[in-house]
């Protein structure tokens, strides 16, 4: 089937008795086509208007809950820079930020790790520049911006139950121990990138951590590991934390890196100054 | 009937009589009794491998008593909650369970595994000290052949040993072995499934590790040391050339009991520190690590440090693929099995390449300092830099991650560092050998510095040296020939001054009384001349 674009031609009849068709005036003509353009933009911005977000509803839109009009002037005094006006990303400097949620935002911002002191290959962990309730206010700005994973309520997110922490156990080691060690001391990445130690992760940075997939991490949604596998995780990563090493000084678990290191420093260089005691009595 | 006095005093002689009159032991045991050691410290490296031998053989016997090297599918239920419910292996149960339930098991897991690392630490270290000391040389080239072997053979019961608790780290440790079979050309598959008696991991390879780990690896350990102190006894030490020592002598202590006692305290220093060890630091937490799974591969997964420089090896070499015939040859071939190859025939046959090169074939009882034999040192610290590069690429993730260092700029560090260090290595090791040397020289022909500045007419200063030999007819110090041994280079060597107060951490004669001019001391030190008084002379 084809289509002709264009206006289609009436086919001239000769026998027909319609009266000779007089051609209009060449100013009619100029005014039926000023008509008709008028009409066609009215209609088209009219449908628009009608159908595009945001334009005529732009009085509609919920105003900012009190927490996130302190969340939009902190966002607009830092954050901005990068991510640019309305959290829409500025190219080769900060991404979007719709649909990142609050989650994200309380990662990044209540872990220093937002705002970055550099570009680099990612962004470190350091003593954060705001506190965690003034990270929780920019992030409900991004939140009601956008929308994008929230956290649960509540400080203490893990698993306590010894069934649940074991099972976290084996999550744990299939899922997080490739990049994050046995030992929760962290792991290097390609190219400058890492796995930071959990070792001083709370519950909520682990599980928002996990929600998000910050940096350069997967993302864990619910779908991957449902909220109480995440739960049950985060009790086995705070359990190994609180338990004490049975065997003595853990060198921060780093395994077999760190013993080799230990059997020089410690215990050849004790049995070198033992050799030189015994050789010189004599 | 007459009742005999038992004579105390006699009894030890008297049953040594008995027992000889048996067995004609007297003369060969006062032979052995009667054997030299020399003594010098470096002598002693080799005995903290013997004795961190038998600390492995007892913590190893204890830990046999409850390890169940068995492939059988339980569930977890023992006394860390953490594991609870969890599948895993019998044999990782039982590693479990001697850690936690067995009394006094982690103590001697820890133990065993630590006097396993120090006996590889020890047997590289002591063959240091036989490398660069040339006592490797004629006649013993055949000691040194059996001590590079006691070097692998260790080497692979640490592994089999790794291997055994079936944690995943073993498990990862397992699979990287099974890599690294299947890449050997044409027989590859077959070794591999001969191994694992099929597919990775199956259900053999624990407990065939198991029986070559107790009863074979260290029944080989110990017919190779056996040799090797057999040949040490029947070739008698080494030892550092000095006064009164010659080719063809031993000078030290005999075996008892000066010797004696010292062996034995120094086994049990060697004990005290595997124990103290055992006790403060905790090794190989395979709680953490969890039972063995294919998909569990943690970050920072090494081997031990003696097995690092293998993995450093696997991580720098570049993914570098040859067909050839139909047949694929990965890389990992170069760096886990042609590498390997090269490092255990090269030490085997280098006293032969040394001694052929030479032109040397003569037998050697007198240790060469390294400073006399600059070439060798300096391929021994080539080689040594070799290593250590490799063993450092081996732990590049834990050194990237904890020095904020890009995992790349390690490998490549690493790749460059392997062909830079060790030519480099070569160089300053070669230039410090001279210089030493250049330093001996030196203090031969012009004598001892003194501390004496003198000052010159012209203003000049020069300091005085004590000349070493006796003075000629015109008043310069006869020529001493340069003869590889120790030179004096302070005054108290000299017994110009008093020597150093003796201890190791205090002293253990009394200090000598401080030297006043105006009274002779016992040093001859000429008191310092009578000044008169300088004076504007009106």
């Amino acid at each position: 089937m084809s289509w002709k674009l264009g206006r289609r031609r009436r086919a001239v009849r000769p026998d027909d008795a319609v009266p000779a068709f007089t051609p209009p005036g060449r100013w009619r003509r100029r005014l039926e086509a000023t008509v008709r353009l008028i009409a066609a933009l009215t209609i088209v911005g009219g449908l628009y208007a009608a159908l595009a977000p945001g334009v005529s509803q732009a009085e509609d839109t919920p105003p900012l809950s009190a927490d996130a009009v302190q969340g939009k002037q902190l966002y607009e005094t830092t954050c901005i820079s990068c991510h640019g006006p309305n959290a829409q990303g500025v190219e080769n400097r900060g991404p979007s930020l719709i649909g990142a949620g609050s989650a994200a935002v309380e990662f990044q911002v209540g872990t220093g790790r937002m705002p970055m002191a550099r570009q680099e290959a990612q962004a470190q962990k350091k003593p954060p520049h705001y506190s965690w309730e003034q990270a929780a206010q920019i992030g409900a700005y991004i939140q009601e911006l956008g929308g994008g994973p929230t956290l649960p309520k509540g400080q203490k997110l893990r698993a306590t139950d010894e069934k649940a922490i074991s099972r976290g156990g084996e999550l744990y080691r299939i899922n997080c121990s490739a990049c994050h060690g046995f030992g929760l001391g962290g792991g290097a990445l390609s190219s400058g990138k890492y796995a930071p130690s959990l070792n001083d992760a709370s519950d909520r940075e682990i599980y928002a951590a996990m929600l998000t997939g910050p940096q350069n991490m997967p993302v864990f949604g619910d779908a991957q590991l449902t909220p109480e596998e995440k739960l049950a995780v985060i009790g086995y990563i705070q359990s190994l934390k609180a338990n004490k090493d049975p065997g003595g000084f853990g060198m921060k678990r780093f395994g077999p890196v760190s013993e080799g290191l230990m059997i020089f420093l410690v215990g050849m260089v004790a049995l070198v100054f033992a050799t030189l005691w015994i050789a010189g009595k004599s | 009937m007459k009742r005999r006095k038992l004579d105390l005093a006699a009894l030890p002689a008297k049953s040594a009589e008995e027992v000889d009159a048996r067995l004609t032991v007297a003369t060969p045991l006062r032979r052995l009794l009667n054997k030299v050691f020399p003594d010098h410290w470096s002598f002693l490296l080799g005995e903290i491998a013997l004795y961190s031998f038998i600390v492995l053989l007892l913590s190893g016997t204890y830990l046999a008593l409850f390890f169940d090297p068995s492939m059988e599918e339980v569930v977890y239920d023992g006394a860390y909650s953490p594991l609870r419910g969890i599948g895993m292996s019998r044999a990782f149960e039982s590693a479990l369970e001697l850690s936690f339930e067995v009394r006094g098991g982690l103590f001697m897991r820890q133990m065993h595994h630590w006097a396993a690392l120090l006996f590889m630490a020890a047997i590289v270290v002591h063959m240091f000290r036989v490398f660069f000391t040339g006592a490797f040389r004629k006649p013993r080239e055949l000691n040194w052949i059996i001590g590079s072997l006691l070097f692998w053979i260790g080497f692979l019961a640490g592994f089999t040993g790794y291997g055994l608790p079936d944690d995943a780290l073993s498990g990862t440790g397992l699979r990287i072995a099974h890599a690294i079979m299947l890449s050997i050309p044409v027989i590859g598959s077959w070794v591999a499934s001969s191994f694992f008696g099929g597919e990775f991991p199956g259900t053999v390879i624990v407990p065939r590790m198991y029986i070559a780990h107790v009863l074979l690896i260290p029944g080989v350990l110990l017919g190779l040391i056996s040799a090797h102190m057999g040949l040490l006894v029947k070739q008698k030490h080494t030892q550092w050339p000095g006064p009164g020592r010659t080719n063809d002598n031993v000078v030290g202590v005999r075996m008892f009991p000066g010797f004696a006692a010292k062996a034995g305290g120094f086994f049990m220093i060697v004990f005290a520190v595997i124990a103290l060890m055992a006790g403060l630091f905790q090794i190989n937490p395979i709680w953490i690590f969890g039972p063995y799974q294919a998909a569990t591969v943690s970050s920072a997964s090494q081997p031990d440090w003696y097995v690092m420089f293998l993995d450093g090896s696997t991580r720098l070499m570049p993914p570098w693929e040859i067909r050839l015939f139909g047949y694929t040859l990965p890389p990992l071939f170069w760096p886990t099995v042609a590498l390997p190859g090269v490092l255990t025939m090269l030490p085997l046959l280098y006293p032969f390449i040394e001694a052929r090169f030479l032109k040397d074939n003569q037998a050697h009882h007198l240790l060469q300092r390294p400073r006399d034999v600059p070439t060798r040192t300096a391929l021994g610290a080539m080689a040594v830099a070799f290593w250590a590069v490799l063993t450092l690429s081996g732990g590049n993730d834990v050194i990237a991650e904890q020095f904020h260092i890009s995992l790349n700029a390690m490998t490549w560090a690493g790749r460059i560092g392997l062909i830079v260090v060790p030519p480099l290595a070569y160089y300053i090791a070669y230039r410090v050998c001279l210089a030493l040397q250049q330093h001996d020289r030196e203090v031969l022909a012009h004598g001892v510095e003194t501390g004496i500045i003198k000052r010159l007419p012209d203003g000049g200063f020069v300091e005085i040296h004590q000349p070493l030999a006796p003075l000629d007819a015109h008043g310069h110090p006869e020529p001493l020939e340069y003869l590889g041994a120790p030179v004096p280079k302070k005054m108290n060597r000299l017994g110009a001054l008093l020597p150093t107060v003796r201890g190791f951490f205090y002293p253990i004669e009394k200090p000598a009384p401080p030297v006043r001019l105006d009274q002779p001391s016992e040093a001859p030190v000429s008191p310092a001349p009578a000044r008169s008084e300088i004076t504007t002379g009106s």
